[in-house]
């Protein structure tokens, strides 16, 4: 990010860059990167290298030649051809590149990182070469275009995201996976009724022990053949969690391990569900208990299989989860694990609350929007096809005529509905927490609708019987398929490929606004006796020309918002008693009081900012562009960032703050600026999410309800970061606040 | 010693040849006889593909091993390589077995299978090192091809591959080039008399195109440019057990008796595109007989059907037909004389077995004339004292 912002104040001439390094970045980013989203980046890269490359060599022969200190002619000659034939070269050694990665599973990445650095340098190189009038010229066309480029820019990427769902840019989904091929298994489970058995022993017990019972759990494995063990957490929140009323936790895991008759025990897979006190999940303990039992008696199994009952749900399986892993990363108490079996393969996560079901929903957002490899949703979905399930997404049915106008509208309401779930950063379900290990995981939940027809315990085992007995056959992690997409419908997805330009079209108008800035700051007058390069004028600044950009004036504010952020994340969790001592609230009323009482005092910032700026000799509009300039580049940054490894937040945020940031100045209609800005606040965004998540469920809140939920999104928010480490909430009060407040400055400048 | 005894000297054994009703047919079949020149068959069946979802690819090889175990080539002379071992794979539902048929009636793993070459053994470079006979020293009889000039080779290859190459294990593949090359060293090193090749692989058809030994005939599942596809998908099981060209030529060799008459014809004909969805391919334009007259048995057995008979049947001396090599080799014994080591190599033979065009090349005489009138014409123009401007 360095190198693009380098660029981006440096030379004037790659006006793609931003993609590029962004996607440079992606490809450096993911450890999971696998082979179908790298050829899809490949190919975006060529584009995009294509694209500021021609830009660049016309740059090139529209001058006369570059006006540097190069005496020798033929040094000139070859280097100018030496960058033609590279720029040529460029694109198809790019292709081929990811045409090879295509071919070989797992290609080492180094060469490709390599490679894309070799790329990045070139426009450096070719913003040295470039003369003076060209780069004054190209000043005055980048002044001139500014705006229409912005409002093309937006509005191209907001088009492009709500036509994600619309056929051209929509796949349907395949399973890459080749030892899993097909769903060639027969289905022999026939245990439904021993299931419902088992769901009433257990809830007789769970009533009589008042907690999970342990000792009945323990005992019916092992009956069934299982090596049995258990384990005990105990977790004391941060605040009293008052959505699922717990504050000091304690509970108790048991599972219990089915091993591979004739392989060694290097690899299992999971089946878990989870038990708490509001939701007993007795049908699915009891369907997890009646295939183990069905399992003990087959011979094919080569990997162990963990059947495990959590308590607490989450916390249960993140006690369970970090003692397997023998990691302590949330200060969770819990006993020591006694039995394993190897590496996990994959898991599912099981939730049924009723003897039988209309349909099953399947979740697949995790712990920071991170998602399971696709081939574990299409081996799901290929199952529930085989054995006529109804199976949900978002709790959404399937269009049945996809190419209508109605398919891709509905596709598009089930799609913005996956990149709120996702934004939000939450694990929907246990199987967002094994995604952090790794893990590809699923959760399942029995929907019990008022639908005429219903499906058994036995069709459900049966369906979770073919996809154990597929991910058996598995030799290596899930890896041949998608990390990175957006689902439409269960049988329709779009590839990281095909959603990312996106996000480039609206990361592209920070940029350009800071180009603009820039040359506005510097009063476009390039002389002809400037020939050092943009390296020379990067250091300008921060020397004592007249020209440039004076920062000194910057840090007081920066360094206010940031305390402010700083203060957002830590003061509401460690003054939550101190607030309940003086305020007649609870501790969780006072986290959240305190959230948006630092939140609020924020707005009150520029005032205060004021008297510690000194005024600024450099003329009436330096301080606050210059203020801009870092406060959109920030921005630009942070959203890239973000959107690498979690593209819904990243969207939703650039979506709402780029073009209030944009707009941003201290003249003008202040009070019209001063409301956009508010409403695209990321506290608002919040707000306004969980209305539009309603609104699409089609289940609409009214004000005071959204209120309610709203303060409880951010208790959750904060909870959510402190016991399973998501981060929503220090991404937000941390970096989008102070990047937030920084323009809230602007607009105030005195 | 009866085979070996019809090659030495047709016109002795003629006497105890098949008894036939007519005598034109006894000639046919005599004749017949002597058209196979071989004394001994080899097998090497070799499955490349490891991974219990290329459970097919070993049913493939297990059943060709059964049948010419079955047709009578012992395991002695069968170089068996399984990339990988299904019978024995925690998955498999029905351990120790290995299924070709979803009705379970063929177990094509037995009672009796004998691995040479196992797992992690079977890679290229063992696969060319039994090919051509470099395998070391410390290499158990059983591990190696110790075919001759006299012995017809079978070799089946199943697996995984594309246009030119077939992938051995993950991590490597043998390209058509390379093929071709072993078979051209198996040839010069005399370890074949005749070859039989079939490969059922996607596009089958581009690893033997390259190929340019003589005496090899192949057989291929699939064209360029095409995939092979599995056959018998089972449930219970829970993989493909089959692959469509295999399967009906394992339908095909299962009618083959030791005594039975279907000639390579016949097995060309096996799985038409109708059933195998690929079109099988062969070549047969290296192969001196003609396919017509050799028998399945001649690759897939070893028996040889005797029959002894009271009648004479006299034979027309066609002797550029019937094995014209073993004449020569009697003259070349008439016309010994001391011989150098160089010599002793059977030099004339292969180059003469191995009818290879012969590049045209002007006379020597034309040449030293064209140099001659250059070199007049050019001091005709320049005269000799010019020479020194030319150097």
């Amino acid at each position: 990010m360095t190198l693009c912002m380098t660029m981006c104040l440096g030379d004037y001439v790659p006006v793609g860059q931003g993609l590029c390094v962004s996607v440079h970045v992606r490809l450096c980013v993911p450890i999971n990167l696998e082979r179908e989203d790298a050829t899809c980046m490949g190919v975006w890269n060529c584009i995009y290298l294509t694209l500021y490359l021609s830009v660049a060599e016309g740059a090139w022969y529209c001058g006369k030649g570059p006006e540097l200190g190069i005496r020798r002619p033929e040094f000139k000659f070859w280097l100018c051809h030496l960058i033609v034939v590279w720029s040529l070269v460029n694109p198809f050694t790019s292709l081929s590149l990811s045409f090879l990665m295509c071919k070989m599973r797992r290609m080492d990445l180094s060469y490709f990182q390599l490679w894309h650095l070799l790329c990045s340098l070139h426009p450096l190189a070719m913003g040295l070469l470039l003369d003076s009038h060209r780069r004054r010229a190209l000043a005055r066309l980048l002044l001139r275009l500014n705006t229409p480029l912005c409002v093309v820019s937006y509005l191209a990427g907001v088009f492009w995201f709500l036509g994600l769902a619309f056929s051209p840019l929509t796949q349907n989904t395949y399973i890459s996976e080749n030892a899993m091929g097909s769903t060639m298994v027969e289905e022999q489970f026939e245990g439904g009724e021993h299931a419902l058995n088992f769901a009433r022993d257990f809830t007789a017990q769970r009533r009589k022990t008042g907690s999970l019972p342990v000792a009945w759990l323990e005992r019916t494995m092992r009956s069934v053949g299982l090596e049995v063990y258990s384990q005990s957490f105990s977790r004391t929140l941060p605040f009293p969690d008052e959505t699922h009323e717990r504050y000091m936790v304690s509970g108790t895991n048991v599972y219990g391990i089915l091993r591979a008759p004739r392989a060694a025990s290097t690899e299992s897979l999971v089946l878990v569900v989870p038990s708490s006190p509001e939701t007993l999940n007795a049908q699915a303990v009891g369907l997890l208990l009646s295939l183990a039992a069905y399992f003990r008696s087959q011979i094919y199994w080569a990997k162990d299989i963990i059947f495990l009952v959590t308590e607490h749900d989450l916390l249960g399986t993140e006690a369970w989860l970090e003692a397997y892993h023998d990691v302590n990363i949330t200060g969770m108490q819990s006993s020591a694990l006694q039995g394993r079996a190897g590496a996990i393969q994959a898991a599912v996560a099981l939730e049924l609350n009723s003897d039988v079901v209309t349909s099953l929903d399947v979740a697949v957002e995790g712990l920071n929007g991170q998602l399971p490899n696709l081939d574990l949703l299409n081996l799901f979905h290929a199952f529930c096809q085989k054995e006529a399930l109804l199976c949900t997404l978002q709790g959404k049915l399937q269009h049945s005529d996809w190419a209508s106008l109605g398919g891709s509208l509905h596709g598009l309401q089930t799609l913005m509905l996956m990149v709120l779930r996702q934004a939000s950063g939450r694990p929907h379900g246990p199987h967002g927490l094994f995604l952090r290990y790794h893990v590809e995981a699923i959760t399942l939940r029995g929907i019990n609708s008022f639908r005429q027809y219903k499906y058994d315990m036995t069709a459900v085992g049966k369906t979770l019987e073919g996809m154990f007995r597929k991910l058996n056959n598995l030799l290596e992690r899930l890896h041949q398929s998608y990390f990175f997409y957006l689902l439409p419908s269960l049988s329709r997805f779009v590839s990281i490929g095909l959603y990312m330009p996106a996000i480039g079209f609206l990361l592209f108008i920070p940029g350009l606004k800071a180009l603009e800035l820039w040359v506005k700051l510097n009063k476009a007058d390039f002389g002809p006796e400037e020939q050092l390069g943009p390296n020379h004028s990067l250091v300008q600044p921060f020397g004592q020309d007249a020209r440039g950009v004076a920062l000194t004036p910057l840090v007081a504010p920066v360094l206010i918002s940031q305390a402010t952020g700083l203060a957002l994340y830590l003061l509401p969790v460690m003054g939550q008693h101190v607030a309940a001592q003086h305020f007649p609230v609870a501790e969780a009323e006072a986290v959240v009081l305190t959230l948006l009482a630092i939140y609020v005092a924020g707005l009150a910032l520029p005032h205060s900012t004021h008297r510690v700026v000194s005024s600024t000799p450099r003329g009436p509009d330096s301080g606050w562009m210059a203020l801009k300039l870092v406060a959109l580049l920030y921005l630009a940054i942070q959203l890239g960032c973000i959107s690498l490894f979690n593209f819904s937040l990243g969207f939703l945020l650039a979506v709402t703050m780029v073009p209030a940031a944009a707009l941003t100045q201290p003249s003008g209609p202040r009070f019209l600026y001063a409301v956009l800005l508010v409403l695209v606040s990321p506290g608002a965004t919040l707000l306004g999410s969980l209305f539009l998540w309603r609104e699409l469920q089609e289940a609409p809140l009214t004000l005071a309800e959204g209120w309610q939920l709203f303060l409880s999104a951010l208790a959750q928010g904060v909870l959510d970061h402190h016991l399973y480490g998501a981060l929503l909430f220090p991404l937000l009060s941390l970096g989008l606040y102070p990047c937030w407040l920084l323009f809230w400055n602007v607009l105030f400048w005195k | 010693m009866l085979s070996k005894c019809v090659v030495d000297c047709p016109e002795l054994c003629l006497a105890y040849l098949t008894s036939f009703p007519s005598p034109s047919v006894w000639q046919d079949q005599a004749e017949q006889l002597f058209k196979s020149g071989h004394t001994n068959n080899w097998a090497v069946l070799v499955c490349t593909s490891r991974f219990w979802f290329n459970y097919r690819h070993v049913a493939n090889t297990l059943s060709v091993y059964r049948s010419v175990k079955r047709l009578g080539i012992p395991d002695s002379h069968i170089v068996l390589m399984l990339a990988d071992d299904m019978a024995c794979n925690p998955r498999n539902p029905k351990p120790a077995t290995v299924f070709s048929h979803k009705n379970m009636e063929l177990n094509v793993y037995g009672d009796d299978v004998e691995v040479d070459y196992r797992s992690y053994e079977v890679t290229v470079e063992n696969f060319l090192r039994v090919l051509t006979g470099r395998v070391p020293p410390s290499a158990p009889r059983s591990k190696r091809l110790l075919s001759d000039d006299r012995s017809n080779v079978l070799i089946y290859m199943t697996g995984h591959g594309g246009n030119g190459f077939l992938k051995f294990q993950d991590s490597e593949e043998i390209t058509n080039v390379e093929l071709a090359d072993a078979f051209e060293q198996m040839w010069q090193k005399r370890r074949y008399h005749e070859m039989l090749f079939i490969i059922d692989t996607c596009q089958g058809a581009s690893m033997y195109e390259r190929f340019y030994s003589p005496n090899v005939m192949a057989l291929a599942s699939s064209q360029v440019g095409e995939d092979s596809l599995s056959h018998q998908p089972d449930l219970a099981i829970g993989v493909h057990l089959m692959d469509r060209y295999t399967f009906y030529v394992l339908e095909f060799l299962e009618e083959i008796h030791p005594a039975s008459q279907a000639n390579m014809n016949d097995l060309f004909q096996v799985c038409p595109k109708s059933l195998c969805v690929s079109t099988p391919g062969h070549r047969t334009d290296l192969f001196q007989r003609n396919p017509q007259n050799v028998l399945i048995t001649d690759f897939f057995g070893s028996v040889r059907k005797v029959e002894l008979t009271t009648e004479t049947v006299s034979l027309k001396p066609d002797l550029s037909s019937m094995g014209y090599s073993h004449l020569k080799c009697h003259e070349d014994e008439e016309l010994a004389e001391p011989l150098s080591y160089a010599a002793q190599l059977p030099v004339a033979q292969i180059i003469h077995q191995k009818p290879k065009p012969k590049e045209w090349h002007p006379p020597g005489g034309f040449i030293l004339g064209l140099w001659a009138l250059i070199l007049m014409v050019f001091f005709k123009t320049y005269g000799i004292k010019h020479m020194k401007y030319v150097f």
